[in-house]
């Protein structure tokens, strides 16, 4: 489990936080970073996030794989946007421009690269918070408050329940494509695609057949014992908020306040350095 | 059964289990380098059609989530929102079969595939290039050639691993009058 979710324990004030608080505070600080594409308001979301980071006492070391992943995604997105509109930024800031004597279609300009810093930009103010969230919440902490923060709780045991058993299910796959490949099921690069997404549903049919029964069993069990009948029900990993979740929750909502309030006296979503 | 009661939250859980184990450890490669085959749609294409669409909604949502979550690349919402869209319409779309009664023949695999080629155009051909768009203000020609090639990716395989999974549940259960009195 821990594995699979790198949820590193640590003490540090950021683990101290409740999973909701967590959840919340992501959710409003991804708003805030993407409703936004002022260069001002992000830098300073960036360097909160970093500092964030230290307090978190995450190093880079824990996370270096996933940042490592999330980059090399961040480059090729990049060059992509370039490869397919060289002249976006242009478009977006309304003026052009040209860094060098040539002209052509995949000139460089000034525009094009402000847009491709704040994109950049955009990414570096959440990713160090999301790798905060994943490191720092514990999943089944997390299943447990997200009723707190009013999802019905019948869905946050869906949540719950989704996170029980995946280990399981992990584990009945791989027996399962194992004694399949034992007999002979090809799923590498020499079949053909159509065969190899036959051979995928070979081992996807036992799978789900008995998952089908997984799901008769827990859901009678779960019956006989009165799930469902009262309006609220207790978590096991459940923890009441404090000052310090409060505070922060208070803090992000101040953050998307900020955001939406930038973008009014910016005319638009965009800070434009060009007029 | 259109009811949401405890066997539907459930299904929702093991699904969204399924999708996550399906979406995160089962790489098929595809032929084009780094791109690999997401089986996982085909799985919740058949949860969404058993189950109905609120059951496909969510274990869209939250096997998405957590997917994203374990890779910790940062949750891609529009993408996210995205799968849990796909998983509504083909639930809504595919209430008139009966799956669960054992009922799967011609009729049900053409409006199962008809539901299913729906959703994934209009999910990712529309709706996550346009979320794309709002929020990261990408260029429009790039976003939507990927929403369009992932819809077609997606809808190959639902087509092949979504029917085969009706089809082999639907044998597996017992039809309505396949008992009969002893004379």
């Amino acid at each position: 489990m821990t594995n699979l979710f790198n949820y590193i324990d640590r003490p540090s004030p950021i683990h101290r936080l409740t999973g909701a608080t967590k959840f919340v505070c992501l959710m409003l600080w991804s708003f805030a970073a993407m409703s936004t594409y002022d260069t001002r308001m992000l830098l300073g979301l960036t360097i909160i996030s970093m500092i964030l980071f230290l307090i978190g006492r995450i190093h880079i070391k824990d996370v270096s794989f996933m940042l490592g992943f999330t980059l090399v995604f961040l480059v090729i997105n990049s060059i992509a946007i370039y490869l397919f509109s060289p002249l976006h930024g242009t478009k977006i800031y309304g003026s052009c421009t040209y860094l060098l004597e040539y002209t052509g279609r995949f000139a460089p300009t000034a525009e094009q690269l402000f847009y491709h810093f704040n994109y950049v930009l955009k990414y570096l103010a959440t990713i160090p918070i999301v790798l905060l969230f994943v490191t720092t919440t514990n999943p089944s902490e997390f299943a447990a408050s997200l009723n707190k923060i009013g999802v019905k709780y019948s869905i946050a045991y869906a949540v719950a329940l989704a996170l029980r058993y995946i280990p399981d299910i992990q584990r009945q796959y791989h027996e399962i494509s194992q004694a399949g490949q034992a007999r002979g099921i090809e799923m590498s690069k020499k079949a053909t695609l159509i065969s190899r997404l036959k051979s995928a549903s070979g081992i996807l049919i036992p799978l789900i057949l008995s998952s089908m029964d997984r799901i008769e069993v827990i859901s009678n069990a779960m019956e006989l014992r009165g799930f469902g009948k009262k309006k609220k029900r207790t978590w096991y990993m459940g923890r009441p908020f404090k000052a310090a979740d409060i505070s922060a929750m208070l803090g992000c909502v101040l953050l998307v306040c900020l955001s939406l309030y930038l973008n009014h006296i910016n005319g638009g979503r965009y800070y434009n350095p060009f007029i | 059964m259109k009811k949401f009661g405890v066997k539907h939250i459930v299904a929702t859980g093991i699904g969204a289990a399924l999708f996550f184990v399906l979406g995160r450890f089962v790489a098929i490669p595809s032929g084009v380098p780094d791109t690999n085959i997401s089986i996982q749609y085909g799985l919740l294409a058949f949860i969404a059609a058993v189950f109905g669409p609120i059951a496909g909604l969510l274990s869209g949502l939250i096997g998405h989530f957590f997917i994203d979550f374990s890779f910790g690349w940062g949750v891609w919402w529009s993408w996210v929102i995205a799968s849990a869209f796909v998983g509504c319409v083909i639930g809504f779309l595919t209430v008139k079969i009966n799956i669960e009664e054992g009922e799967f023949g011609i009729n049900g695999i053409i409006r199962f595939n008809i539901a299913q080629v729906i959703a994934h155009l209009v999910g990712w051909g529309a709706l996550a290039p346009v979320l794309d768009i709002v929020i990261y203000a990408e260029p429009a020609n790039k976003v939507f050639i990927q929403g369009l090639v992932s819809a077609g990716i997606n809808i190959i395989t639902t087509a092949v691993v979504g029917t085969l999974l009706c089809v082999a549940y639907s044998a597996a259960i017992p039809k309505k009058g396949s008992l009969k009195e002893e004379e």
